[in-house]
């Protein structure tokens, strides 16, 4: 197919209707809104469902009624829209439900500002919501990227049965770069029937299938904790991706940065080549499960003697960093808040202070 | 060989217009493109701008401080953002609503009276492809002939309009070649 120029935020309805999602439910919220404005208009097309829901927080238990039938099903919102969606995400992680939540992530904390930001990987791969679950979490670094994300995230949901989450900024939503849908997709049919209440007769089974998060025997409930980490486990040996950048010379630098950030990080990569300096990168693609070997591997090249994380919060994934370079070498930090996304220069200036230190 | 251009003026100009259908025009070309607008809160006739980046090569950062051209639609984008040009780069100024100058004399201006030749056409509200047609003429930044078919390709769906936007493309060209 041909590329089209799309804005982000509307790359990520038609790459979801493409994976044969059909129902969609959110509320509006800068800057995500197009995703909604696109969806009011094309899932009719497509003979799919938009409910814009009275708030994320009834969005959060629309998506769990529809993941629990068994139906592809997606949201979309900004950081403090996911905040009230936390409660319905670990539910649905809790009764083992697919589904697929896009975070365009904007400045916080509290209502904080409209512009991009990165402030919500700790509540992406950390938690948000209560209880022992983890999200599979994808950080695409532009349109092209999101709408093959979204696709991957629909059978990776129904694969391990869990949330899948994408975050994305204020950036990626609003941008418009030219993409290329895939042609002749096959949708790989849902695995429902082993799970979902879609009814004995429909799926011609004499089984009941319950979905629930409530265990009230300890035991019972040890078990399906069990059962929920081993999936997670499951994801950290096949789910992890990354993408190596520049990583070939004798670098003195390691950056890691993801997403918007780690575009801009290229840019001052490819400047301080042109001038015989050499800096590497790890460009985590998924945030859980982390690439810690990929970032371990690459800090402890010989040539190596710092390693900088630079996200577009104070410091958060640097601590997944910290985790993966295990103290071989110093880690350290440098990153913009409130919608201010770093320039080249400042992270050139960044990288030059650690090699002349 | 990476170039960048950005469009500012008040919110209904046609800011987002012009530098998508350049975007258009450069995706065409084969070029990779970004077009990134502001999206901070504004309020209505408030200022607009956005930014198109197009290279030969995959765009890094898509957020441009310091571009190669702007094409200033009012005068407070030309006072905040003049200032930011690459040196040799272009500045085109709608010296129909702007009276001052970039004042910098290691850029080149060119001046567009776009409200004015647009009114002459039948309507304001072309100014913009006058100036999108100045810009690209002057620039060289797309090809002018595929700008002209993404113009035409825009209005599709509103056919009455196309005469009038194909001559306020063809106007904007006299302008820059003048």
């Amino acid at each position: 197919m041909a590329k089209i120029l799309m804005k982000g935020n509307e790359a990520i309805g038609e790459a979801a209707i493409r994976a044969g999602c059909l129902n969609y439910f959110a509320y509006p919220i800068t800057p995500q809104t197009e995703v909604a404005e696109y969806m009011a208009k094309r899932m009719p097309e497509v003979n799919g469902v938009f409910v814009q829901g009275e708030s994320e927080v009834a969005v959060g238990y629309m998506i769990f009624g529809a993941a629990a039938c068994g139906e592809r099903v997606m949201t979309t919102s900004s950081s403090p829209g996911v905040s009230l969606m936390s409660e319905a995400i670990s539910y649905i992680a809790g009764a083992r439900c697919p589904a697929v939540f896009v975070n365009i992530m904007r400045g916080g904390p509290g209502l904080g500002g409209i512009l991009p930001s990165q402030g919500d990987y700790f509540q992406s791969t950390k938690g948000g919501g209560h209880g022992d679950y983890r999200l599979l979490v994808m950080a695409p670094d532009g349109v092209q990227e999101i709408v093959e994300m979204v696709m991957m995230a629909f059978p990776l949901a129904e694969k391990y049965r869990n949330p899948v989450m994408i975050v994305g900024d204020g950036l990626i939503g609003q941008m418009m770069e030219p993409v290329e849908f895939p042609d002749n997709l096959t949708v790989k049919p849902s695995n429902k029937d082993a799970w979902a209440t879609n009814g004995m007769d429909t799926r011609g089974s004499k089984e009941k299938n319950i979905v629930k998060s409530l265990y009230l025997d300890p035991e019972e409930l040890n078990n399906h904790n069990l059962t929920l980490k081993a999936q997670y486990e499951r994801m950290k040996k096949e789910e992890i991706r990354f993408e190596a950048y520049n990583t070939d010379g004798d670098y003195k630098v390691l950056i890691v940065s993801y997403g918007t950030m780690s575009r801009v990080c290229k840019t001052a990569i490819d400047n301080m080549k042109a001038k015989g300096i050499e800096t590497g990168m790890i460009r985590p693609k998924t945030l859980f499960p982390y690439p810690l070997q990929a970032v371990h591997d690459a800090a402890a090249k010989q040539s190596c003697k710092a390693v900088i994380s630079i996200e577009m919060s104070m410091g958060q994934m640097v601590e997944d960093v910290e985790r993966a370079v295990l103290g071989q070498k110093p880690v350290s930090w440098y990153g913009q808040c409130g919608g201010n996304v770093p320039s080249p220069e400042e992270v050139e200036e960044q990288v030059m202070a650690l090699i002349n230190k | 060989m990476q170039k960048e251009v950005m469009f500012a003026g008040f919110g209904g100009q046609g800011i987002l217009l012009s530098a998508k259908l350049l975007a258009y025009a450069a995706m065409k070309q084969g070029l990779e493109v970004a077009w990134v607008p502001s999206y901070g809160p504004e309020m209505r006739g408030g200022t607009a701008y956005c930014t198109v980046v197009i290279s030969d090569i995959r765009i890094g950062s898509p957020i441009i401080k310091n571009p190669t051209y702007l094409v200033a639609m009012n005068r407070p984008s030309l006072e905040k953002f003049a200032p930011n040009v690459k040196p040799g780069g272009i500045v085109v100024i709608n010296s129909s609503l702007i009276p001052v100058r970039s004042e910098r004399d290691d850029i080149s201006e060119l001046l567009v009276p776009a409200n004015e030749e647009a009114i002459n056409l039948g309507t304001v509200r072309c100014a913009n492809i006058i100036v999108l047609s100045a810009f690209a003429a002057k620039s060289g930044m797309v090809d002018t002939d595929i700008l002209r078919q993404c113009v035409k390709d825009n209005f599709a769906s509103k056919k009455k309009v196309i005469p009038l936007n194909m001559k306020a493309f063809d106007r904007g060209m006299e302008i820059a070649e003048d």
